[in-house]
């Protein structure tokens, strides 16, 4: 199949953001994550899980309080006293509102979705009414005397639980008039809201438990420790045939090894998250009715965008951090080897830039040009361009000024493959095409969305000879660009999964599209239909242990010599598809990492198959051709990032 | 947990049932066969799991089967009586019953019982008693009467008791009730009558019993609704006829006060019975399962269609008439246990699987009796002679009877004999050794040695069930015998474990010098053989000051010192062979620190300094090479070196302070522990070095941050 070098790359230094809320929404199956960094992530649970939108962090905006309303509006509160709202179209926020009540440490929605609650820093409770298109201040509670108010679950009643000096860290009020509290000193409580008085008690964690969900049936919830266990909770008859029914602690759970921050109860998942960055869908076994992929827990770590950009010609790598750009130039070596040797090198790499963003808003976007002279990155506000000249070993950075107005914020940027042209998505809508001359920039066009749609476009494709640009929605299908006769092409036909990675193939001019749902296909754009081999892929269908990956496909490229070749990776494997192959059907080993040593040729050419995969370098971000020969991987052991954490809650163990 | 399935039922019943029920259901050979017998003409096979009848058999018309019909399981045949004289034996081929095998005899059966394992006994109404075989070799032979008149037979049970049949049946006369109980190994017949107690007006309705080891278990309804029991003796103390039984009250209120025949008990296992009839407060009829053991109601059934008031037992399942069925209950008995009665024992068994957790021992596994095949039997039938039908006095019966009376040489003889025979059972060696030991305490003269290691070393023995055992070879100062029990009882108890190293390290060497004892865990023995003769050296003491006493900052310069020192010191071992052997047994018992500490301290300090210096020794041997290990076979482990040093220690702290022969030996010791210490605190600076290099080792493996690597897709 193919030798390579391998670049194998762990020098990336990237720290997800710890999660402090989730917010799950039942009507559109999807849930919105906000992590400490103030970056809200919305993943769509019907979609394989994948993270189909994501609206950057900002340095003084701490999201405390996340939540839907009004059917698929999403709120969020923090420390700066502001509730936003999301506009999840254009991918931006569409508003802020000022509580004038300090810091906002939390925010609930009434259960008809109509009005805002949001608890403050003052001691305050504040209702807004939400409207259309925005939310209306209506009335302040009374201050109470303690100024921590945690949560509300439901409106227009207070309960003060505190017990002795423990923070209640989150309350819940079931319809039934039953308060739960969970408390800083390791306790879930149940409390009858009419009298005022204890129920019950578990004792649950020798650390806090921080966070709370309830079911919407309020059968069932659950809770999360400092020490990184989620509890369920479920309302069981006592005896088998009784109408009596008790809160019972039915399972632990220790998917975390940090604080649990928050939780959500989806009818079918306990999710959580906290400060060990990952998010945990743990589906409820009972409720799952079929046995498919959905019922298996998820642990969702990287985000599922790209982060690293790279130029092949001077082999450089650029990383994307919240409010920096690292710049690297891979190392060399001249000695050859056998499979699964390291090679001596002859040069290592070299951290040429260290580029810090101004402003408190993060990174949206980055990309480096395949010639490696341009740079260019966005945030919520501006999108900067970079000049880079390279004089033997030194290197110099111009900012391109002047950037046009219109060039607000960008969501993907992308170079063409001679570095030409950049073409910028929007979030808007809209597709900019601008001209890089020596120094500095013409717009060229922008393609205006299709009437009607606002919906941003977040990956971006460009053929390799500069003729074709796709570029995709959330939902809506690609569209393809002809960027000479600078009008659309066509739109290939939508598909009920989002797409999570694109790519054109040189001279084919072959779009190959990657799918939440695992499905790739090849769709030719001269020809404006789906290839052979796509049509024969989806006739025969994918193994099922391709289907069943849960990391979706981030990256595709191809070969400059083999046009029969797919490389695409997600963050736990690396495949290359060679079309030339037969499909493998579920009866053939889809993965096998020995090398055929004993088997004769024949056997070997009947076992081939098109799907050639390797799964050595994991966690994956990135993987690119660098030549015909030579491939990078960039990896980010998860213990890295653990060894960057905070300290967990030591916990005794016995002999220790 | 005692628990009841769901029933099921036999037949809709063709059987002609009077209102009195059935006359019987016996098993069959087969297992889940079962011989239904009705008040009239018919005989039926069933095969339960099936719930179908495999065969039926009737008398002619005018005939009338009085008894039940049973299986001689000894020929697979069936036989049944009918018009009180007559008896048929037919096989499941013959179809016509008229035209099978018969015989008239001479007296009115009341019943014939056959269990597993021996021939099928005759009970007459009179109460005599004869084996099939001798009956039918003289059919009108003169049946004697030995119950009196007016007594009727009111319950009869068959029974095997440590393999010998036994035949219990209870006869009532004016309002009294008489046992009888008759065991075939000694013809014995022994009449008891049943005493009632206080409880005068309540008429005893009916009876189940269980053998227990020693008693017979007769368990008795009563009307007033209780259950009763009176122990008869398996073996009778005295030959006194008539002897006397109370009853004890062993479950009140199982039924409600009744006066209805329909009322019956079966014993189930030692722990449960089965009583029907209707329970206290309903006047329904029901099934329930009680825990005698607790007193608790286990489980219970209604039979809302009424019984006929009896209750068969068999294997695992409840025969009854439900209403006009012939109804099987299958019964499941976990091990009884107070969390299981109070339902706090988790039911983790699978229902499908579960077993009944009781086994009778007292059943013939086919040693014994021996059952001689069908076609034998049937030629021998006839020829037999009387004086040949009395079963044979099986060899461990004759063994236990030898070890009551014969001479020590003589029982040596026959054990030999009958261990090369049978594979011992811990029941039989545990009849044996407990006549043995019995013999022991009575005779101060005997001692059957030979006897007793024998059975020793069939290891199937264990302390608890020959107590006496070690006790008496203490007392005997038998320390072979001790050494013996030592390897091979897994439970001794902790006292006993140090009276055996009390005598072991008080007992002269001379009385040593000549027993044979197995030195094989003593590795040294040729090294030292010299030294055997030698005579344990009295302690060197030190007068005044002693420079090594406390120098404990020159360590290193014991260090070196040491091993010259140490073995000039202790290359001889302090005890002579034989006990060293004798002490490595000790080593080697497993005990329990907090039982064992408080009695070494009743041992004399100078043995405790022996036994510490016998420890230092083993210690510096084993210190001598790497593995720390001892040479030999089963060699006492340096851990359990350790720890008994650290028992002795700890148990006679002030007393090793104190005596002056000690002392030397204590400096040793800690000068010795210090060494080491310090040796292995290099060790555990090596240590930290190693594990260093090897996590360099697997750093190299994790190729750090930036590496070029060949990899190829296949």
């Amino acid at each position: 199949m193919g030798e390579f070098k391998v670049h194998r790359v762990r020098f990336f230094n990237y720290v997800p953001p710890g999660i402090r809320c989730v917010a799950y929404n039942n009507q559109s199956n999807r849930l919105a994550v906000s992590r400490t960094d103030g970056t809200v992530e919305i993943y769509n649970l019907s979609a394989n899980y994948f993270q189909e939108k994501f609206f950057p962090g900002h340095e003084s905006r701490s999201t405390e309080a996340l939540c839907w309303a009004e059917g698929q509006r999403l709120f969020s509160a923090g420390l700066n006293g502001e509730i936003l709202e999301y506009d999840l179209q254009a991918l931006d926020i569409k508003y802020s509102m000022d509580a004038f009540g300090g810091p906002i440490w939390s925010m609930i929605a009434s259960p008809s979705g109509s009005h805002l609650l949001v608890g403050c820093e003052d001691g305050s409770v504040k209702l807004f009414q939400i409207t259309p298109d925005k939310i209306q201040f209506e009335r302040n509670f009374d201050r109470q005397k303690s100024s921590a108010i945690q949560k509300m679950i439901v409106d227009r009643q207070y309960m003060g639980v505190s017990k002795r000096k423990c923070i209640v860290w989150g309350v819940a009020f079931l319809s039934d008039g039953t308060v739960i509290s969970v408390d800083s000193a390791g306790k879930v409580q149940f409390w009858d809201s009419a009298s005022g008085t204890l129920v019950k008690s578990h004792l649950i964690a020798n650390a806090d438990v921080q966070s709370i969900a309830v079911a919407d049936q309020e059968d069932s919830f659950v809770v999360g420790t400092a020490e990184g266990t989620v509890f369920h909770f479920q309302l069981v008859s006592v005896t088998s045939n009784s109408t009596e029914k008790q809160w019972v602690r039915t399972k632990p759970f220790q998917h975390h090894t940090h604080d649990v921050r928050t939780v959500a109860h989806s009818p079918t998942a306990l999710i959580s998250g906290g400060t060990d960055t990952h998010l945990v869908i743990r589906p409820l076994m009972e409720k799952v009715e079929v046995k498919n992929y959905d019922a298996a827990l998820r642990k969702i770590t990287f985000p599922h965008r790209r982060l690293v950009s790279c130029s092949k010609k001077r082999q450089l790598l650029l990383f994307q951090f919240a409010h920096h750009l690292e710049l690297w130039r891979l190392g060399s070596t001249v000695a050859t080897g056998k499979n699964g040797d390291i090679l001596p090198l002859s040069k290592n790499a070299d951290h040429l830039l260290h580029l810090k963003t101004k402003g408190p808003e993060n990174i949206i976007c980055s990309s480096i040009s395949p010639c490696g002279s341009w740079l260019a990155y966005s945030t919520a506000s501006r999108v900067f361009l970079y000049r880079l000249n390279y004089e033997h070993d030194n290197i110099s950075l111009q900012r391109i000024s002047k950037m046009p107005a219109f060039l607000r914020s960008a969501l993907q940027i992308l170079f063409s493959e001679d570095s030409t042209k950049l073409f910028v998505a929007s979030n808007q809508g809209s597709l900019h095409i601008i001209r890089l001359l020596e120094g500095s920039f013409k717009h060229l066009h922008t393609f205006q969305p299709q009437s009607g749609t606002v919906e941003a476009m977040c990956l971006l494709a460009v053929s390799p000879d500069g003729n074709w640009l796709a570029a995709s929605g959330n939902s809506a299908g690609v569209h393809v660009y002809n960027v000479k006769h600078l009008k659309l092409h066509c739109t290939v036909p939508a598909y009920n999964f989002p797409v999570t990675a694109l790519a054109i193939a040189p001279n084919t001019n072959n779009l190959v599209i990657a799918h939440s749902d695992q499905q790739v296909f090849e769709y030719s754009i001269p020809e404006k239909q789906y290839t052979e081999w796509s049509r024969n892929v989806q006739k025969q269908g994918f193994h099922h242990l391709w289907l069943q990956r849960d990391t979706p496909i981030t990256h595709i490229s191809f070969h400059p010599k083999r046009p029969t070749h797919i490389l695409l990776h997600d963050a736990y494997m690396f495949c290359i598809i060679d079309k030339s192959l037969p499909l493998p059907n579920d009866k053939t080993v889809l993965y096998n990492p020995l090398p055929p040593t004993n088997e004769s040729d024949v056997f070997r050419r009947r076992t081939a198959h098109a799907f050639k995969i390797s799964k050595i370098y994991k966690p994956l971000l990135f993987m690119d051709l660098l030549d015909e020969r030579t491939l990078v991987a960039v990896e980010r052991p998860l213990d890295d990032i653990i060894a960057q954490l905070p300290p967990p809650i030591k916990k005794k163990k016995f002999g220790t | 947990m005692a628990a009841l399935e769901d029933e099921f039922t036999l037949s809709a019943l063709a059987l002609g049932t009077g209102p009195d029920g059935l006359l019987g259901v016996e098993p069959s050979d087969k297992t889940d066969h079962f011989l239904v017998t009705d008040r009239s003409r018919t005989v039926v096979l069933y095969k339960v799991s099936d719930q179908k009848p495999l065969g039926s058999w009737s008398v002619k018309q005018g005939q009338i089967i009085t008894c039940p019909a049973v299986c001689n399981f000894q020929t697979g045949e069936h036989i049944v009586v009918h018009d009180n004289k007559v008896l048929r034996i037919w096989n499941n081929e013959d179809v016509n019953l008229d035209k099978v095998f018969k015989a008239t005899l001479s007296a009115e059966v009341h019943k014939i019982h056959s269990i597993q394992g021996t021939e099928p006994l005759v009970l007459f109404r009179g109460g005599a008693v004869r084996g099939l075989e001798a009956l039918l070799a003289e059919p009108q032979q003169k049946i004697e009467t030995v119950i009196s008149d007016g007594e009727v037979i009111k319950w009869t049970k068959f029974f095997m008791v440590f393999r010998h049949p036994a035949l219990v049946f209870i006869t009532e006369k004016d309002g009294n009730h008489f046992a009888y109980v008759q065991m075939f190994n000694s013809q014995n017949l022994s009449k008891y009558s049943l005493f009632l107690g206080q409880e005068e007006k309540s008429v005893t309705l009916n009876f189940t019993a269980y053998v227990d080891r020693k008693f017979i278990s007769l368990m008795s309804l009563s009307s007033d609704g209780c259950v009763y029991e009176t122990l008869i003796p398996i073996y009778p103390s005295d030959t006194e006829k008539n002897q006397r039984l109370v009853r004890s009250l062993l479950l009140k209120a199982a039924v409600s006060g009744i006066t209805r025949n329909s009322v019956t008990l079966t014993a189930l296992d030692q722990d449960h019975i089965a009583v029907l009839g209707p329970p206290l407060s309903s006047a329904k009829e029901c099934l329930s399962i009680w825990n005698i053991k607790f007193q608790t109601l286990q489980t219970s059934k209604e039979l809302p269609q009424g019984t006929s008031g009896q209750l068969w037992f068999y294997g695992e399942n409840l025969f009854m008439l439900h209403g006009k069925c012939l109804t099987v209950v299958p019964y499941k008995c976990g091990v009884s246990s107070l969390a299981g009665a109070l339902g706090k024992l988790k039911h983790t068994q699978d229902p499908g699987t579960q077993k009944p957790h009781f086994v009778n021992w007292e059943m013939s596994q086919g040693c014994g009796l021996g059952s001689p095949n069908s076609e034998q039997s049937r030629i021998l039938r006839r020829k037999k002679t009387e004086a040949s039908l009395q079963p044979e006095v099986p060899a461990s019966e004759q063994l236990l009877s030898t070890v009551k009376n014969g001479s020590e040489k003589y029982i040596e003889v026959e054990l030999r004999k009958f261990l090369a025979k049978w594979t011992p059972d811990f029941h039989t060696i545990g009849d044996i050794i407990t006549g043995l030991l019995g013999r022991c305490k009575a005779e101060p003269s005997f001692y059957p040695r030979n006897c007793l290691m024998q059975l020793i070393q069939t290891h199937v023995l264990s302390y608890s069930l020959c107590p006496g055992l070690m006790d008496t070879a203490l007392e005997r100062k038998d320390v072979q015998m001790l050494q013996l029990c030592l390897q091979q009882f897994p439970d001794i108890p902790e006292t006993v474990t140090c009276a055996c190293l009390k005598m072991f390290l008080s007992i002269g060497d001379d009385s040593l010098q000549g027993m044979s004892i197995n030195v094989e865990s003593v590795f040294y023995y040729s090294n030292t053989e010299q030294d055997e003769k030698m005579k344990e050296q009295p302690e060197i003491l030190q007068n005044g000051f002693n420079p090594e006493e406390n120098n404990c900052s020159n360590c290193k310069q014991d260090l070196n010192e040491k091993p010259q020192d140490s073995t000039e010191e202790t290359a001889l071992c302090p005890v002579i062979p034989k006990r060293a052997a004798l002490l490595n047994g000790i080593l080697h018992s497993a005990y329990s620190e907090t039982f064992l500490l408080p009695h070494l301290k009743d041992i004399p300090a100078q043995d405790i300094t022996l036994f510490l210096q016998y420890l230092y020794f083993l210690y510096l041997k084993c210190s001598e090479n790497a593995a720390m290990t001892l040479p030999g076979i089963r060699p006492p482990t340096l851990s359990q070196i350790m720890d008994w040093i650290c028992l002795i220690l700890d148990a006679n702290f002030t007393v090793v302070l104190m005596i002056p022969e000690a002392k030397r030996l204590l400096i040793n010791l800690y000068k010795f522990v210090k060494s080491q210490i310090s040796v292995y605190s290099e060790l555990n600076k090596i240590e930290v070095s190693f594990r260093e290099l090897q996590k360099l080792n697997q750093e190299k493996n994790n190729r750090g941050l930036y590496s070029i690597e060949v990899l190829e897709l296949f």
